[in-house]
């Protein structure tokens, strides 16, 4: 029974953006993921468990290991990777409209 | 609400646009990428005050600028030149970070009236690759993890 | 037969690459890039008269190359400016022919040693969009054949220097 989780939410924690930065290069275990992480290991299964049930994460068997990696079907809702960079923009933007509101020309 | 600074990055394209409308008459929000010092105010933040090292704002001319830290350590550097630019309607030039491996970049930004206190502004930027791409779109989000990382190390280490 | 000129570009994308091995050793192929003199002889558009107006051969430097028929009526003009210069290996500049609905593209010059008496240029041509693209594919210019033409004449006039 599957809890299917809001997308959202499972990339707004800091430790499962990480996984996700980390498997979009290459597919890899979960002891490789979290041998990259001071948090406990059983922290990091239950990080994985939510990206799973979110399905931005999929697993496959590998003889006796199993590999988690970036879901690429699934790649248009980590489209939310680009909000960091949009909001840069907003932010930058946001500046420009204060700087120019305040501005007299020199005459 | 509505956002509005709005990213567009269609899978598989190696390009981008980014739309914004201003409550500025589109001469002011022109001249908010033309005059060096407007844009060091606006390109500067909390963290990072920016300088343009140079800045030959006019075709065929070219611009380098850096950011610095509180500390005056240099966060950040790009350069390029611009092919055209057409007042209050478009700029068209390259752009390249330093010490990233993100390739030069073609930008053309386009200006353009809504009515006499509105305006758009639509840039259109294009990579060498959409592999490149696709790492700046990610830059932000790893820095925003490398920040937090840092904040985590600093409570962590006041722990021990 | 194979042509020389291979220009290869993907489905869907909006960027091609052209690439080219010539019997010059690097150093002449890089020169037949910067040196007005010689550019105008070989990237002259046939039945016209090539004219450097402007050639900054270096890093942020411009260029504006202009092509006149044979009664002097200006048929083209072509600007850009340079973003990287580094000799013998590089030159990232942009392009645009004035009054032509193709944009502005970014060109990626790659210049590399072969063996000291070849080399192979590897150019980079990226549109504003696929569209574009396409519609420059379809220009008779633009053809793995009509650039090998101009590629050949730039072989035999750079021979003559060798």
């Amino acid at each position: 029974m599957n809890l299917r989780r809001d997308v959202f939410q499972a990339i707004a924690d800091p430790t499962r953006r990480a996984i996700l930065l980390l498997v979009a290069s290459q597919a890899m275990t979960a002891g490789a993921i979290a041998s990259n992480f001071d948090t406990a290991r059983p922290t990091v299964s239950k990080h994985l468990q939510i990206l799973t049930e979110c399905e931005l994460l999929g697993q496959k068997q590998n003889g006796r290991e199993i590999y988690y990696h970036l879901n690429a079907k699934n790649m248009k809702e980590v489209a939310n990777f680009i909000e960091p960079f949009r909001k840069m923009w907003d932010d930058r933007y946001n500046k420009l409209e204060e700087v120019m509101k305040k501005y007299k020309p020199k005459k | 609400m509505e956002q509005k600074t709005k990213v567009t990055a269609e899978d598989g394209k190696q390009d981008l646009m980014i739309t914004r409308e201003f409550d500025l008459p589109v001469e002011l929000l022109f001249k908010a990428h033309t005059d060096p010092e407007l844009i060091e105010q606006w390109m500067s933040n909390p963290y990072a005050t920016s300088k343009l090292l140079k800045f030959e704002g006019k075709k065929h001319g070219s611009y380098q600028q850096q950011s610095t830290d509180a500390n005056g350590k240099v966060v950040f550097s790009a350069s390029g030149v611009f092919h055209d630019i057409i007042p209050n309607k478009k700029i068209i030039r390259t752009f390249e970070m330093e010490n990233a491996p993100l390739g030069v970049q073609l930008e053309i930004l386009n200006f353009e009236k809504l009515d006499d206190h509105k305006s758009k502004l639509t840039t259109h930027t294009i990579y060498e690759s959409g592999v490149l791409r696709d790492q700046q779109l990610k830059m932000p989000f790893a820095q925003g993890l490398s920040m937090a990382h840092d904040r985590m190390q600093e409570i962590v280490s006041k722990l021990k | 037969m194979e042509l020389k000129t291979k220009v290869h570009a993907e489905d869907g994308k909006q960027d091609l690459t052209i690439t080219r091995e010539f019997d010059l050793p690097v150093e002449l192929l890089f020169r037949a890039h910067v040196d007005p003199e010689i550019i105008v002889q070989w990237k002259a558009i046939p039945n016209t008269t090539a004219k450097i107006l402007k050639f900054g051969g270096k890093k942020h430097g411009s260029y504006h190359m202009q092509s006149t028929d044979a009664q002097g009526k200006v048929v083209s003009n072509v600007h850009g400016v340079i973003h990287e210069f580094i000799p013998n290996q590089k030159i990232i500049r942009t392009f645009e022919v004035e009054n032509a609905p193709i944009g502005v593209q970014l060109e990626i010059y790659d210049f590399e040693a072969l063996t000291d008496n070849t080399s192979k240029l590897n150019l980079h041509v990226i549109y504003e969009s696929g569209a574009i693209r396409d519609q420059v594919l379809k220009m008779p210019g633009a053809s793995g054949y009509t650039m090998g033409m101009a590629h050949d004449r730039m072989q035999e006039i750079m021979n003559k220097l060798k």
